[in-house]
């Protein structure tokens, strides 16, 4: 796939209603590249989990319009922005690991929501995708036996397990210290390279911008900074 | 268990490895389901005495329409009737026998100085087709005055005591101030109104009791002579006697409104019809507490799974598999220990409380059908998992 996966065009946001409504987003466009790691940041309240909520089909978009794997958001009812964040992955600041469920289990939860499989087949694809994630001594461990970087990268191995074409990412380092934070990070760009997926991240975290390969910076909701780096993706 | 549940649902079974994996709640919940369960189990046991007793009191005679009081609601409880009604009911085409039924309770001083209150009974003996089976044989022993026939099972009297009662090796007792002599055994046993049954003549009462006279017995006995006819006769009997103090009904009628009146309108009946209410209500909202507490302890979760796309029928299920999961585990303690205390209550009270299979079976799908009204309840808390929260 060549075409943008992502495109925005003239997106606005607001939040709250009537009197108390404050605008969130004012006209952002943007169309991201296939296959690249794109980097969103700001200081806080700028707007940038907005647009990473309302990409990630979290939020019914109000204004403007986002194409996301060639689907239009913008009026899509609740039951169809469920089904297209199956199509998705999402990694979160805290790991969010079900805490009842062994790490085999978790990533597990990444493939049943795509409804019943091959049992021996699922359970290879999870043990290969824990395995890339160097946790494979640790498959059938429960998160509370788990450090915060394995954790981590075990709600990575949730999120790509099922061949997402878009993984959307939440500063996800900001639990980690820096050494594991590079890994996860270092990881989640290789992996999205070798599946040719496209990563939407958002960060505060300077360490990583050296790994993107664009970065946008927005600030009071309004985008003020578009950066490609040298590093091509592969794809583009 | 998890591999079964696994299988079951075709999915991870989430909600028994969240329950699982909190294991002090996991208890707590069971116990609240197995407590909520025995009383139930209790209250219904003892319901099923009482219905199991008032039938069993119907036992030592056998008559298909009785004329009654119009103050009767149970056969012990009362006034009397006149006699000449027997005579008037006799003349009805179709009605084939008809007996005076004496009843009175009295109280037996025993030598260890306890009171047994004993339930007599008292037919004439040339009515023997009104005895029940086991008074019927022995009917022509109580010709002589004061000779009776005793319960086996007297609550508070050793049943050793009078096993060996016979004709040749009688027992003598002392009551209202007369030697009675008891030449052969029935079995009643103990009930609610008294802690056993004696089976007299017509001429040992009324020395027995002698404020009663023969003319006013408690309960007139009619046998007919085709039973399809009952209906028709007691219609016929109740035109006729319809100016006289008096209910006229076939005997089955006589037993389900006395079991009505008993469960339904004696404070005994009603409590214990509402402590199963209690039970399960208890049960509802201890199922309910513990599983609103999970799914409000896994929202953070529960959000994940929606942002991964789950939709919001996955959550019921989780939430209703935890109900289920509960219940049903809930269910062997609770149906254990109640099995333990029905031996407890047959032993203290000598009432026949006993389990048996229907009632484990309605317990048992009752427990589950409450523990998905709480799920369902308990659902209603899963409104707050939302994932664009999550950022």
């Amino acid at each position: 796939m060549t075409d943008s996966p992502i495109i925005i065009r003239h997106l606005n946001h607001w939040f709250g209603k009537g009197e108390a409504s404050k605008q969130a987003l004012f006209d952002i466009s943007l169309s991201i590249a296939p296959g690249s790691l794109t980097v969103l940041m700001g200081p806080s309240g700028s707007g940038k989990t907005t647009v990473l909520t309302l990409m990630g089909c979290l939020r019914e978009v109000m204004d403007g319009s986002i194409l996301l794997l060639g689907e239009e958001l913008h009026g899509a009812g609740p039951k169809r922005l469920e089904a297209l964040r199956r199509e998705v992955g999402f990694i979160f600041q805290a790991h969010n690991l079900h805490e009842s469920l062994t790490a085999r289990q978790n990533v597990m939860m990444g493939l049943e929501v795509h409804g019943r499989g091959n049992a021996q087949a699922r359970q290879r694809a999870i043990e290969h995708m824990l395995a890339l994630l160097g946790l494979e001594h640790r498959i059938d461990y429960l998160p509370g036996s788990l450090s915060g970087g394995q954790k981590q990268r075990v709600a990575i191995a949730r999120a790509l397990v099922s061949g997402p074409k878009i993984i959307f990412a939440d500063e996800p380092t900001a639990a980690l210290d820096k050494e594991s934070g590079l890994q996860v990070v270092t990881l989640l760009k290789a992996l999205g390279r070798e599946r040719g997926t496209t990563t939407v991240m958002v960060t505060h975290d300077n360490r990583i911008v050296d790994l993107a390969d664009r970065i946008l910076v927005m600030e009071e909701g309004r985008l003020i900074s578009d950066t490609k780096t040298v590093q091509k993706p592969a794809i583009v | 268990m998890s591999y079964i549940l696994g299988k079951l649902f075709g999915r991870l079974p989430i909600g028994w490895l969240q329950l699982r994996h909190n294991p002090a709640r996991l208890a707590a919940a069971l116990a609240g389901v197995a407590f909520a369960n025995m009383l139930v189990f209790v209250q219904l046991g003892i319901l099923g005495v009482l219905n199991g007793t008032i039938k069993t009191s119907y036992d030592p005679i056998v008559s298909d329409i009785m004329i009654s009081s119009y103050d009767s609601n149970t056969l012990t409880e009362g006034s009397s009737v006149s006699r000449r009604l027997l005579f008037r009911a006799l003349s009805v085409p179709g009605i084939s026998a008809a007996a005076p039924l004496y009843m009175g309770k009295l109280d037996w001083k025993r030598a260890d100085g306890n009171t047994v209150n004993l339930m007599v009974y008292a037919l004439p003996i040339e009515a023997g087709s009104f005895a029940g089976p086991q008074v019927q044989p022995a009917l022509a022993r109580l010709t002589p005055s004061d000779h009776v026939l005793i319960d086996r099972s007297i609550r508070g009297v050793d049943p050793q005591e009078l096993a060996g009662v016979t004709q040749q090796t009688p027992y003598r007792f002392e009551v209202q101030d007369r030697t009675v002599t008891a030449v052969g055994t029935l079995g009643v046993g103990a009930g609610f109104s008294a802690d056993g049954v004696i089976f007299a003549s017509d001429q040992t009462f009324l020395s027995l009791f002698p404020k009663r006279i023969g003319g006013t017995p408690s309960h007139i006995l009619l046998q007919v002579e085709d039973k399809k006819a009952i209906p028709a006769l007691v219609a016929q009997l109740r035109e006729m006697l319809k100016d006289e103090p008096v209910l006229v009904r076939s005997t089955a009628d006589a037993i389900a409104d006395d079991v009505r009146y008993q469960t339904t309108e004696r404070p005994t009946g009603v409590i214990f019809g509402f402590g199963v209410f209690m039970g399960v209500l208890v049960g509802i909202v201890i199922v309910y507490q513990v599983l609103s507490t999970d799914v409000a302890d896994h929202l953070k979760e529960y959000a994940t799974l929606k942002a991964m796309g789950y939709p919001q029928r996955f959550f019921f299920g989780i939430v209703l598999e935890e109900a289920l999961v509960l219940g049903l585990l809930g269910f062997v303690p609770g149906f254990l220990l109640s099995n333990l205390v029905y031996g407890f209550l047959s032993g203290v009270t000598a009432l026949p409380v006993e389990m048996n299979l229907q009632r484990a079976v309605m317990v048992l799908v009752g427990t589950l059908a409450a523990s998905v009204i709480s799920g369902t309840l308990a659902t209603r808390r899963l409104n707050g998992a939302d994932p664009a929260d999550l950022f």
